[in-house]
Formats: structure tokens, C-alpha cells, sequence
């Protein structure tokens, strides 16, 4: 393989890793307050129905983006309201809202628009644009790096540069302030932080809300940045491959940026199978590809590489001693 | 919160619940411009207005009574089995591979090879969450959701690459032999005079009818079932009383897989011929809805059966007489899992208003 084509290859790495990172660091803090989230799918679709619907009406890319942000909170409500304030089963919340993501997106969609379940195609201003880094064009000169800069770094649109400031971010706001403090504290023993004086409703309830905005920007990404607009079941399982690169990632923010990139290699790599065919002098069998993410997430949790222990208190609704 | 009533427990729980989900949908189809009426009434004419309509609505139904039983023997162990799709759709790779391996003379003899079948690949899938469940401690829930995927990227690989005939362009099998072919509803004398057009509903309803009376005895009236029911209320109670964790998750997850893996004698071996991408159409997941629907009991799973099977036929006459589309009902299959499986509570916290203990007259 030269250098070209895996430039290529980098590059669609990074832009179908988004999406996933962007999914996997709002479950991350979801989990780690102790509310399994099973729903990033159904978030995602959302968000990317209500962004395709808007930016196309108002013609521009980040009244969709909120619109998305919207959408997505809306089931993120749901869920919080099910899981907390109810005490209902998490895991079912989860699945029953990808259902309804996944039927009423296209009721919606069909009938705002009636072309078969999709939203109308975005051009323009309406979708995100690539934004050429800095000394992209003059960095070809430099041998190596030169190429990686303007190939692969550059040429972007600004979810995947934000997608990847959020990695700090979520690293910072977890482990260097006192919310991230208490947040991690609620996901392993409610009990401590209830007794510490600090609503532990009120800590899931935020958790909650980050993961619907994560949620949305993820879905955002897939309608006006990775495509040009909605289509039904467009996230086509990342949800579920957030969630397990989250899990891969032992529910830390910068070993989800490694999960992420390699499970969008693995996707990158599936749209090539020329490439792996001249490499390997065999052809790997594409499905084979598309389901290495689920396989190497099943080998994580069997624990052959290293446990992946979840939050201690995930999934277990919390009951204040009356 | 007061504690309710049996009765209201098992039927006004989840009629409530239902009755909540159909008026959420009835909003939904008004918001979309579409008479929420007129959409009841088309799913009530397509589904069970006539013999031919039931005829839809039964073969669907016999699909969701085997993926809800899967789901139930699951529940019943604390374990959620969501990848009933996987199961199913792996099922349908045994009861392909039974079907194509012999020239079957008669159904009578092909129907149980195929079942085995089917049973065996749904089981054999179903087998590996739960040895990582019970010796690894890995969560089924994400093991059966990772293993629905690998299923369908498997079920590609072997449609494309192995079973697919020469000069076929479709990714599917070869027909089955017509020694495979299940008599429908319409084919079976005294059947024949109320179905008077062909329909898909076949004799593996009655296979399913079985099935629910076996889960019942298996649940109630065997060792394992009580080993089963008593692990799932309490693993450390269950453990003191000298019951392997090991064993009940492990045969647990093993008849769930096989019954899902079942369903594909109806879907596959009845209705298709032979087995084509995504076979299951979803099936595994509405067993979810199922089995939560039906309190966890066969009886009930066979009721909410029929509900699903009314809601897929009826869904399906709304894609094509009206302009509500097809995708309501998955809306309607999502409501129903979020009231009966996660907003229970809101609707028990509602009931017990109205059975709370009367307070003492003051005189």
C-alpha cells in the first residue's frame, strides 16, 4: 500500500470516527453516572432527522444543529425520567426509544417532506463545509508529516475538530472538576454523594442532558456533515458500536478517542476492499470487516484483554432511605 | 407506593400501559395529518375483518409467540435476551441448511429435522453470551446485541460467498425441495373452509401453541423451571439452596436461543421457501415487547402475540391504503416496550391511587 492510499484511508477514518466518538464520550457520561444507555442509537437518529429537516427549511446548518441538540434531548428526557424519577428498568428504557427513534423519524420526515421517509437533499450553507487548516496548501512540501497535515488533519468540517476537543474536555470536566468528581463518585456509590449532601437526581439528570447533546452533535455530524441529509436508519448501528467502543474503552475519554479511530478504521477499511485484497494478497470478506467491532468488543468483555468493569452502581435505579 | 391487587397487577397494568401507548400513537398519526379513526379502522378491516386478513395476522403471530417465549424463559432467569433477532436469523441458516441437505419426501418428516435444526444453530448462538455471562461475567445484554450484528454480517457472508446458487444474483438460498413445503391454513381439510384463499399462516402455529403449553410445564411444573424462577428473584438465595448459577443461566439462555431459533420453521421453511437477508424482519425484538406485554407468562405472550400479530398485519394495510407509514408500528412496538418494561412504575404509582386502603371513617 503507498502512502497515498493510506492517506486515503486515514482520512475516512477520521471522519467516520466522529460520529462514534461523539456517541461514545456522551455515553461515557452517561455510564459513569450510573445510567445505562443503550439508546445512543435512537438519540442519533434523532438528531440527525430533526437536523436534516431543519437546515433544510431554515437553510442554515446550525439552526439544524440545535434542532438536533433538541431532538435528541427530548428522548435523553424520556430516558431520564424512566430510569430516574421512575426507577424503570434502563436497559428496556433504551431499547423502546430506539424503537420509537427509529418509526417516528420516518413519520416525520415523511411527512413534512413525502419523499419516501428522507429529508430533502442539503447544499450550501445548509450543510457543514471542509475548513482548510492553516499552511494546509504550503505543508505539502514538508515530506511525511506534510501530506498527513493537509490530507488527513485537514480539509474537515468543525464536528470532527469539536469531537475531537471534546476528548480534553471530557478528560478535564471528569477528573479535574468537582462535578466530574462527584459525577464519577454517583455512578459508583449514589449512597456516598447522598450522604455528602448532593442531589443525586440532580447529578443523573445532568449526566443525562450532556449524553442528549453529545448525542445530537453525533447525529448533526451524520446529516449535514458525513451525508447531505436524512435517510431512514442512517446511523445503521453506530449507536451500538459507541457503545462498544465505550465499553472497549473501559469507560475512559482518551483510550474512546483510540476505540473510536480504530472501529472507523475498521469501517474505512470495509469501504476498500481493493486495498486489503493487495495487501494481504486475500481478500477478507467484507462482512468480516463490518463486524470486527462487535467481535473485538465480545473478546474486551470476555475479558481476554484486560476487565472492562463497568461503574459499580450502572444500571441500578437509587432509592433514598426514607 | 401501595402494593396492587393481583388481578390489577396482570391485567390492568398492562391494558393501562396499552391503552396509554395507543393514545400516544393516536397523536402521533393526528399530528402527521392522518385521522387517527379512519387508521383503526383500516388496521381492524386488514387484520381481522376477514378470514384472509387473520390468515396474516396468525403467521405473524406465530412468530412473536416463539421469540416471546425466548424472551419469557430468559426474563424468568433475570437474564434480557435481546438478541432474539440473531437467534432467530441463525435458526433460519439450520433450518436452511436441513431443508437443502436431503430430498424430503414429506413435511411430516422434514418439519421435525428442521425444528432440531433450527433449534440447535438458535441455541448454539445463544450458548456463547451465556457462558461469558455465567463464567466471565460478561453483561448479556451487550454480548446479545454485539452477537445480533455478528449474525447478520455471518448471515451475509454465507448468503453471498457459500449458499448462494450459481448464477443467482440475489443474495438468497436455493429453494428449499417441495417435500419442505409446510401445508397453510388454507391446505389443512376443515381449516380449508373458513381460510378460502391462500395465506402464509401455517401448521407451526400449532407447533407454537405446543411450545407454550412445554414453557408452562417447563416454568411450573419442572425442577429446572422452579431452579430457573428462583435464580431470577434471588441469585444468593438461589445459590444457598444449592442451585448452579452456572447451570440455570446456561440452560436458560440455551431454550431461549432455541425457541427463537424456531421461529424460523414459520417465517422460512413456511412462508419464504427458502432463506433470504434478514430473515427474521424484527421478529426477535418484538418478542421483547412480547413477553413484557404478557407479564412473562405463556398465556399472556400468546395473547400479546395475536396484539403484535394484529398490530404487523394491521401496520402493513396502513402502508397501503392510507399515507401513514408502514413505520408506525415500530413506534407502536417502542411505546408499548417504554410503558410495560420501564414506566411500569409510573403506572403501578397511578393505579395505587385508586386501591389504596381506605382511611378509617372518623365518626
Amino acid at each position: 500500500m503507498d502512502y497515498a492510499t493510506l492517506l486515503q484511508i486515514l482520512d475516512s477514518t477520521l471522519r467516520l470516527a466522529t460520529p462514534l466518538l461523539l456517541a461514545c464520550l456522551a455515553g461515557l457520561f452517561s455510564e459513569r453516572s450510573g445510567i445505562f444507555d443503550i439508546g445512543l442509537e435512537g438519540k442519533m437518529l434523532m438528531a440527525a432527522m430533526c437536523t436534516g429537516a431543519a437546515a433544510y427549511l431554515s437553510g442554515s446548518v446550525w439552526v439544524g444543529v440545535l434542532a438536533g441538540i433538541a431532538g435528541s434531548m427530548v428522548l435523553a428526557a424520556i430516558h431520564g425520567l424512566a430510569s430516574i424519577t421512575f426507577r424503570g428498568n434502563q436497559l428496556i428504557s433504551g431499547v423502546a426509544l430506539n424503537f420509537i427513534a427509529s418509526g417516528i423519524t420516518v413519520l416525520a420526515a415523511q411527512s413534512l417532506f413525502r419523499q419516501g421517509g428522507r429529508t430533502p437533499p442539503l447544499s450550501g450553507d445548509a450543510r457543514f463545509n471542509p475548513i482548510e487548516l492553516p499552511f494546509a496548501e504550503s505543508a505539502h512540501a514538508i515530506p511525511i508529516i506534510g501530506p498527513f497535515y493537509a490530507e488527513v488533519l485537514s480539509g474537515h468540517t468543525i464536528l470532527v475538530y469539536i469531537g475531537l476537543l471534546c476528548v480534553p474536555l471530557t478528560w478535564w470536566a471528569l477528573f479535574r472538576t468537582r462535578f466530574g468528581l462527584r459525577l464519577r463518585a454517583v455512578g459508583e456509590n449514589p449512597a456516598s454523594v447522598d450522604t455528602a449532601g448532593v442531589s443525586v437526581i440532580r447529578l443523573r439528570f445532568a449526566a443525562v442532558a450532556i449524553t442528549g447533546i453529545l448525542c445530537g452533535l453525533a447525529g448533526a455530524y451524520m446529516a449535514a456533515g458525513l451525508q447531505a441529509g436524512f435517510g431512514k436508519e442512517m446511523t445503521a448501528g453506530r449507536g451500538y458500536i459507541a457503545l462498544a467502543a465505550l465499553i472497549f474503552a473501559k469507560w475512559r475519554p482518551w483510550y474512546a478517542l483510540m476505540a473510536t479511530l480504530l472501529f472507523g478504521f475498521f469501517q474505512a477499511l470495509a469501504l476498500r476492499p481493493d486495498v486489503i485484497t493487495r495487501l494481504f494478497h486475500f481478500s477478507i470478506p467484507v462482512p468480516a470487516l463490518d463486524a470486527m467491532p462487535y467481535i473485538l468488543t465480545v473478546v474486551v468483555l470476555a475479558g481476554f484483554v484486560g476487565r472492562a468493569i463497568p461503574p459499580r452502581a450502572g444500571g441500578e435505579p437509587y432509592v433514598k432511605e426514607r | 407506593m401501595t402494593q396492587l391487587p393481583r388481578w390489577a397487577d396482570v391485567v390492568l397494568v398492562p391494558l393501562i400501559s396499552l391503552l396509554l401507548a395507543g393514545a400516544i400513537s393516536a397523536i402521533v398519526i393526528w399530528a402527521i395529518g392522518e385521522s387517527p379513526w379512519q387508521a383503526l379502522k383500516t388496521m381492524v378491516d386488514g387484520a381481522v375483518g376477514s378470514a384472509y386478513g387473520w390468515g396474516y395476522t396468525l403467521y405473524y403471530a406465530t412468530s412473536f409467540i416463539f421469540t416471546g417465549l425466548a424472551v419469557t424463559v430468559a426474563f424468568h432467569a433475570s437474564l434480557f435476551n435481546i438478541g432474539g433477532e440473531g437467534q432467530a436469523q441463525l435458526g433460519g441458516l439450520g433450518v436452511a441448511l436441513v431443508c437443502l441437505a436431503l430430498p424430503w419426501p414429506h413435511w411430516t418428516l422434514a418439519l421435525p429435522a428442521a425444528m432440531i435444526g433450527g433449534a440447535l444453530f438458535g441455541a448454539a448462538w445463544a450458548a456463547i453470551p451465556a457462558y461469558l455471562q455465567a463464567r466471565r461475567g460478561s453483561h448479556i445484554v451487550i454480548t446479545t446485541i454485539m452477537f445480533n450484528y455478528i449474525a447478520a454480517a455471518l448471515i451475509i457472508y454465507m448468503l453471498v460467498s457459500v449458499l448462494k446458487p450459481v448464477g443467482q444474483m440475489d443474495p438468497a438460498t436455493a429453494r428449499f425441495p417441495a417435500g419442505t413445503h409446510l401445508p397453510t391454513l388454507h391446505e389443512i381439510p376443515g381449516f380449508n373452509l373458513i381460510f378460502t384463499k391462500q395465506v402464509p399462516a401455517n401448521v407451526s402455529l400449532f407447533v407454537a401453541l405446543f411450545a407454550c403449553w412445554l414453557i408452562w410445564i417447563l416454568l411450573w411444573r419442572t425442577r429446572l423451571g422452579y431452579e430457573i424462577r428462583a435464580f431470577g428473584r434471588s441469585e444468593p438465595a438461589a445459590k444457598y439452596a444449592g442451585i448452579s448459577p452456572f447451570r440455570v443461566t446456561m440452560y436458560a439462555m440455551l431454550i431461549s436461543g432455541a425457541l427463537a431459533g424456531l421461529m424460523s420453521i414459520n417465517n422460512v421453511m413456511g412462508e419464504s421457501g427458502r432463506l433470504v437477508q434478514n430473515s427474521a424482519e424484527g421478529a426477535g425484538f418484538i418478542g421483547i415487547a412480547v413477553a413484557l406485554m404478557g407479564r412473562n407468562h405463556p398465556i399472556g405472550v400468546f395473547l400479546a402475540a395475536i396484539l403484535f400479530g394484529f398490530l404487523y398485519q394491521g401496520g402493513a394495510e396502513l402502508g397501503l391504503w392510507t399515507s401513514i407509514p408502514i413505520e408506525l408500528r415500530t413506534v407502536v412496538q417502542g411505546l408499548v416496550i417504554l410503558f410495560t418494561g420501564a414506566l411500569d412504575h409510573m403506572v403501578r404509582m397511578f393505579l395505587g391511587q385508586f386501591f389504596r386502603p381506605r382511611p378509617l371513617g372518623v365518626a
